[in-house]
């Protein structure tokens, strides 16, 4: 099945609410912990997970960490995002489908109604051979159902599995980069995730390997309240090759939603990760009620001649606060950072990139594309930070803004710290609207207001959706557009 | 076909008044010249028969087949056929020429009940008037206009028109700033697009383009007026005299 086919499917569910085309629910049976995060959540989550003890141990040092910030009031509060008080034993941190006991060993075990659900998502779960190279490892509210084309990549010696399924059957990969390159003592956000993380993906490329085909996960939250806290850890070793695509969808939800994840990629000596993400989380509803709060900690961290691109197209969630970042720690190294972050109604997004270069002739380029729309603000905030030992660095960073009508905003905050005078950086930024005379131009030749406002801004963002793997261009197409939907025509 | 009558048209913002009563009727088949100095209006004119919204019109009428189109947006006009070639095409980073006109063409096809062309078939058509209007192949690789020389977004201008091949061609200053075989280029897609079905108004400052495509009709617009009307001779006329008298008559 094709993107596109997949699209249609998902579009059927439409909502008028605010335009949210992939607003559902599902019936299904939820088993769920009280509210609140305390160590007794902590240590339920693991045993319901049948963890091992490093991992609880883990676990409970992330949740003492994160009380102390608490105590201090540390929740960061210096983005440009406005949003009430989130109260954090109000959230539901733990819920799992019921089913899961006589856990699900093959698609046909698989819930009917999760499947119809997955469906309705266009993870045609059952229909792997129109899959078209792409495997999928779907969580669904927290718990990974299924994973395919598993035998291809086995063969290989390719692990991509459900976190959780790699605690139990690779302890030692696990513990040696959890936390490696996001450590639970570095935000407040990424402390929490570590103490109630539910699941996420994991996967590994062993040394020479080149993934043979694009990973894929789907997340989605369902639960009303439960917020989510996935972890995803990526691991190309040395010489491997991996591109990865993490697409979301979440259905509409009055009250509004946590999500604090925490991506770790590690690319070891010739490594390279191309990591994408489209992030279309329930906005909200026209008039800023409800919606995702994102907050996101992705880093990755290189090798010698290692590569890591981050590649975004983030159009939804009512706060987006997200900073895919990349710590050029090896000699030769490269770090990408390719972004269409789109604002619209009542949507605030505060992302960007951090770059830091520590080894020899390191090179980042960082490509941010900022929509803003209705009420939407939209905030670029990147940091280029050159260390004394990264003799030749080069960064080029281009940031753009679009404003679409007149009560949106957009906000550009670079930070630059060079500590070796062979740095070599270029930043070029502009701000721009859609002209009246393109838009002329555009509709003087039949194309409708609507279509017209849409392909001046696909087009502008063409940069950055170019970088995506084809199926997922044309699906972030798709997004801007139908995200766009009431800002333009 | 198309039928102008006492047409007022003022600028949307500043409501100064460009179009001061604007009579001409284009019978199918016709092609008619529009002469004038500079700022007289000529432009202005093309925009308003297209429905540029920072433009307004105040008084009189345009109806294509006896129907008015004055509240009909851009959109709508092109759907009835009609065309104006920009005389300074706006650039769209990002956005290819191919994607772009198969966009256009699919939605006056839309419009008018057609199905769409496919993709093998209008690259074809693509590729034929690629050749025949002699634009640069590698230029409809970049974005539309973007860094296109004047002479090269004219000639994209050209590929549009005959790609789309509307019944009422406006053409602004098509050949200003065209080399001597992109004029050429230009008058041979003109007349090659001539039929009985087919009206062109063309707005030029130069007898050279007329030379190639005879008009029917030439118009002189001076201030916002048409102050005369006639045969071909007229634009030799102009050529030779420029529009001292009837600038000194007002
Ligand atoms: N959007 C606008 N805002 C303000 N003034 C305008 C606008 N459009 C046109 N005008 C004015 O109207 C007059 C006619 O302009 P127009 O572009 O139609 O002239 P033209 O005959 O096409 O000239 P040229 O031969 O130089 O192309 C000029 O004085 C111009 O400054
Ligand atoms: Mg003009």
């Amino acid at each position: 099945m094709t993107t596109q086919e997949r699209l249609t499917i998902s579009r059927e569910s439409q909502l008028e609410d605010s335009g949210y085309k992939w607003g559902f629910t599902t019936d299904i049976e939820m088993e769920m912990a009280p509210k609140g995060v305390n160590a007794d959540i902590v240590r339920l989550i693991s045993e319901k997970k049948d963890e091992p003890e490093w991992m609880l141990e883990w676990r409970l040092k992330a949740l003492e960490y994160w009380n102390g910030l608490q105590l201090q009031d540390a929740e960061p509060r210096w983005a440009k995002l406005r949003y009430p008080e989130i109260d954090y034993q109000d959230i539901y941190y733990y819920a799992a489908p019921k089913t899961l006991d006589d856990a699900p060993k093959s698609l046909d075990e698989v819930d009917p109604e999760m499947l119809e659900t997955f469906d309705k998502l266009g993870i045609p779960l059952h229909e792997r051979e129109r899959l078209a190279g792409v495997a999928v490892d779907a969580v669904f509210d927290s718990v990974s159902v299924a994973t395919t084309y598993a035998d291809q990549l086995e063969e290989r010696g390719i692990i991509f599995c459900s976190f959780t399924e790699a605690v139990q059957k690779h302890p030692e990969l696990v513990q040696k980069y959890l936390g490696s390159v996001v450590p639970y003592t570095d935000n407040f956000f990424a402390a929490l995730n570590s103490a109630v993380f539910s699941d996420g993906s994991f996967a590994y490329i062993p040394p020479g390997v080149r993934c043979p085909i694009e990973l894929m996960t789907y997340f989605r939250i369902n639960t009303e309240g439960t917020g989510q806290f996935e972890r995803t850890l990526i691991v190309a070793d040395e010489g491997a090759y991996v591109s990865y695509l993490e697409g979301c969808t979440a259905p509409i939800r009055r009250t509004s939603q946590l999500h604090a994840a925490v991506v770790e990629l590690v690319s070891l000596d010739r490594g390279e990760i191309k990591y994408s993400t489209i992030q279309n989380w329930y906005p909200g509803t026209k008039d800023g009620q409800g919606g995702v709060y994102n907050f996101v900690t992705k880093r990755g961290i290189t090798g010698n001649d290692a590569k890591i691109s981050w590649t975004q197209v983030e159009t939804g969630s009512a706060i987006t606060w997200k900073y895919p970042s990349v710590i050029l720690r090896g000699d030769n190294s490269v770090g990408e950072f390719y972004s269409v972050a789109l604002a619209n109604n009542y949507q605030q997004a505060d992302t960007g990139t951090k770059m830091i270069h520590i080894g020899k002739n390191t090179k980042s380029t960082i490509v941010s594309k900022g929509i803003s729309a209705g009420h939407g603000e939209n905030t670029y905030r990147g940091g280029v930070k050159i260390l004394p030992g990264a003799e030749n660095a080069t960064n080029h960073t281009q940031c753009d803004s679009l404003l679409v009508g007149d009560q949106c905003g957009a906000h550009t905050v670079p930070y630059i710290e060079v500590r070796n005078p062979t740095a070599r950086l270029e930043h070029e930024a502009s701000t721009s609207k859609v002209s009246d005379e393109q838009l002329f131009y555009l509709m003087a030749r039949g194309i409708s207001e609507e279509d017209a406002h849409y392909m001046i801004i696909t087009g502008w963002s063409r940069d950055v959706i170019k970088e995506l793997p084809f199926e997922f261009a044309l699906e972030a197409g798709q997004l801007l557009k139908v995200s766009l939907e009431g800002a333009v025509g | 076909m198309l039928k102008i009558e006492n047409l007022h048209a003022v600028v949307t913002d500043s409501e100064e008044e460009i179009l001061k009563g604007i009579d001409l009727e284009v019978s199918p088949g016709e092609v008619h010249a529009i002469m004038g100095p500079n700022g007289s209006g000529k432009s202005t004119l093309a925009n308003v028969l297209m429905g540029k919204p920072s433009y307004s019109v105040t008084d009189g009428d345009i109806t294509v087949d006896g129907e008015s189109i004055v509240e009909l947006m851009p959109d709508a006009r092109a759907h009835l056929g009609m065309f104006l070639a920009m005389q300074y095409p706006s650039e769209v980073p990002g956005v290819r020429p191919w994607q772009f006109l198969k966009a256009a063409k699919d939605a006056i096809d839309n419009a008018n009940g057609q199905s769409k062309m496919s993709v093998r078939a209008f690259s074809k058509l693509f590729d034929e008037k690629v050749t025949e209007t002699g634009i640069n192949p590698d230029l409809i690789k970049r974005s539309l206009n973007e860094g296109f020389s004047g002479g090269e977004k004219k000639r994209n201008e050209m590929l549009q028109m005959q790609v789309l091949a509307p019944r009422i061609a406006i053409m602004d200053e098509t050949d200003s700033g065209l080399d001597i075989d992109a004029l050429q280029a230009v008058a041979d897609g003109v007349n090659k697009m001539r039929s009985p079905d087919r009206s062109f108004v063309i707005v030029t400052h130069y007898q050279r383009l007329l030379h190639y495509v005879k008009p029917d009709v030439v118009h002189i617009l001076v201030n916002g007026k048409i102050v005369e009307t006639g045969g071909a001779p007229l634009a030799e006329k102009i050529e030779a005299t420029g529009y001292r008298d009837y600038l000194t008559v007002r």
